[in-house]
């Protein structure tokens, strides 16, 4: 399974950041490699309009099964994502990477 | 002639400023009053008169051909405010981002994004003796200021001859539809209040309309609450104080009702009256 994070930072300490579209780095854990590759997001501070849709096209072509991240995308970047079978899991906003994996692991976050 | 009532500051008495004075100066002339805050126009509460026009108000929005589309990811890669996505083998449209720019659909080496028409608002027309009153208002649900205000003003252009005295109340601010509201007009009039936020917004607004090479002049309104700081910012900056509307009362309570303030408190009718002296005045100089 790929796991994507939407985070400020590259490793397992780093935290988790609540907004989807500006997030400053989108972070993939593969479980069977147990493996991070991180995307560096920062550019998106730039972007004026249509941060979450550009977050999303990220998202899509990176093709994990399941997103962690804060408060969760706002309704384009929601439109875009629908058309993955993305599995998108809300209210890790004030956790670590590693407290948010294993939030999610025992059930704890809550399916948007 | 065009003039432009703006503010840094929301809530400072653009709509109050505007009305009152568009109908004082509409019982010696033809006027016309343009209410361009689209996003929540309010002069009309202010004003009844008789519906002369209303007209739906569309923007066009690129539609995805997937027929003729060779998913050449063309149209992504040229849009400034990603309002298209290549999604694997499908194009998605968020026509609420699009600015109308055509850049897409002009680019599409096989056309196919071909321009369709999307209600974006409505435009009403109103006239009270020599007042004639335009306001047009966003759909809930469309988050573009500009392209209406834009087609609005055009409206009026091409109504009304550059002889006549055009007013638009503006939106709030200093971003996108401000400056739409303000790029063309001959004259801005800044209303701003007498507190510490008042002048922090006021400045953003100065300098706004100093990037855009338009001449202003400031309204103080609720004269008589916060600090004399805007007034000695105007005095340090040579801008002009063209009224200070006392804060009373009486005048909240008027505009709480919709009505009117000049016809019923003295002292709000004599800064509008200077206000009308500095319009007439600038009209004479600019000879337009």
């Amino acid at each position: 399974m790929k796991i994507a994070f939407t985070t400020t930072g590259t490793d397992w300490n780093a935290s988790i950041d609540p907004r989807f579209g500006r997030t400053e780095y989108i972070l993939i854990y593969d479980e069977e490699k147990d493996e991070i590759t991180n995307f560096d997001n920062r550019d998106i501070a730039d972007v004026a309009h249509g941060a979450g849709p550009k977050t999303a096209q990220l998202i899509f072509d990176l093709k994990p099964q399941v997103l962690i991240t804060g408060n969760g995308p706002g309704g384009n970047a929601a439109a875009v994502l629908t058309k993955t079978d993305l599995k998108i899991y809300i209210g890790a906003g004030n956790m670590t990477v590693k407290e948010a994996y294993e939030a999610y692991k025992t059930g704890i976050l809550k399916q948007s | 002639m065009k003039i432009a009532i703006a503010s840094g500051k929301g809530g400072t008495g653009k709509t109050t400023v505007s009305t009152n004075l568009a109908k004082y100066l509409s019982e010696i002339r033809q006027v016309v009053l343009v209410d361009l805050d689209v996003e929540e126009p309010n002069s009309g509460l202010f004003l009844k008169g008789e519906l002369v026009n209303r007209q739906e108000m569309y923007k066009a929005i690129p539609q995805w051909e997937a027929s003729t589309c060779t998913l050449c990811g063309n149209c992504q890669k040229v849009c400034n405010f990603n309002s298209i996505m290549k999604l694997g083998d499908n194009i998605m449209v968020f026509p609420e981002l699009c600015h109308s720019c055509y850049a897409c659909s002009e680019l599409c080496p096989t056309h196919s994004l071909p321009m369709t028409k999307l209600k974006m608002g409505e435009l009403t027309e109103y006239k009270m003796d020599e007042l004639n009153f335009i306001s047009s208002k966003l759909d809930i649900g469309q988050e573009q200021a500009v392209p209406l205000i834009a087609q609005t003003i055009r409206y009026v252009d091409e109504r009304f001859p550059d002889s006549i005295l055009k007013l638009y109340d503006s939106p709030p601010g200093t971003s996108c539809p401000v400056i739409e509201a303000t790029k063309e007009a001959d004259f801005v009039l800044l209303v701003t209040e007498p507190t510490p936020f008042g002048l922090h917004d006021l400045k953003l607004a100065v300098e706004t309309m100093r990037e855009l090479g338009i001449g202003f002049a400031v309204i103080i309104n609720r004269f008589g609450i916060g600090d004399a700081e805007v007034e000695k910012y105007c005095e340090r900056e040579g801008i002009d104080l063209v009224a200070k509307i006392p804060n009373q009362r009486e005048i909240a309570t008027l505009y709480s009702r919709g009505e009117l303030i000049y016809p019923h408190i003295p002292e709000f009718k004599r800064e509008l009256e200077l206000i009308a002296d500095y319009c007439n005045r600038l009209q004479k100089e600019m000879s337009l």
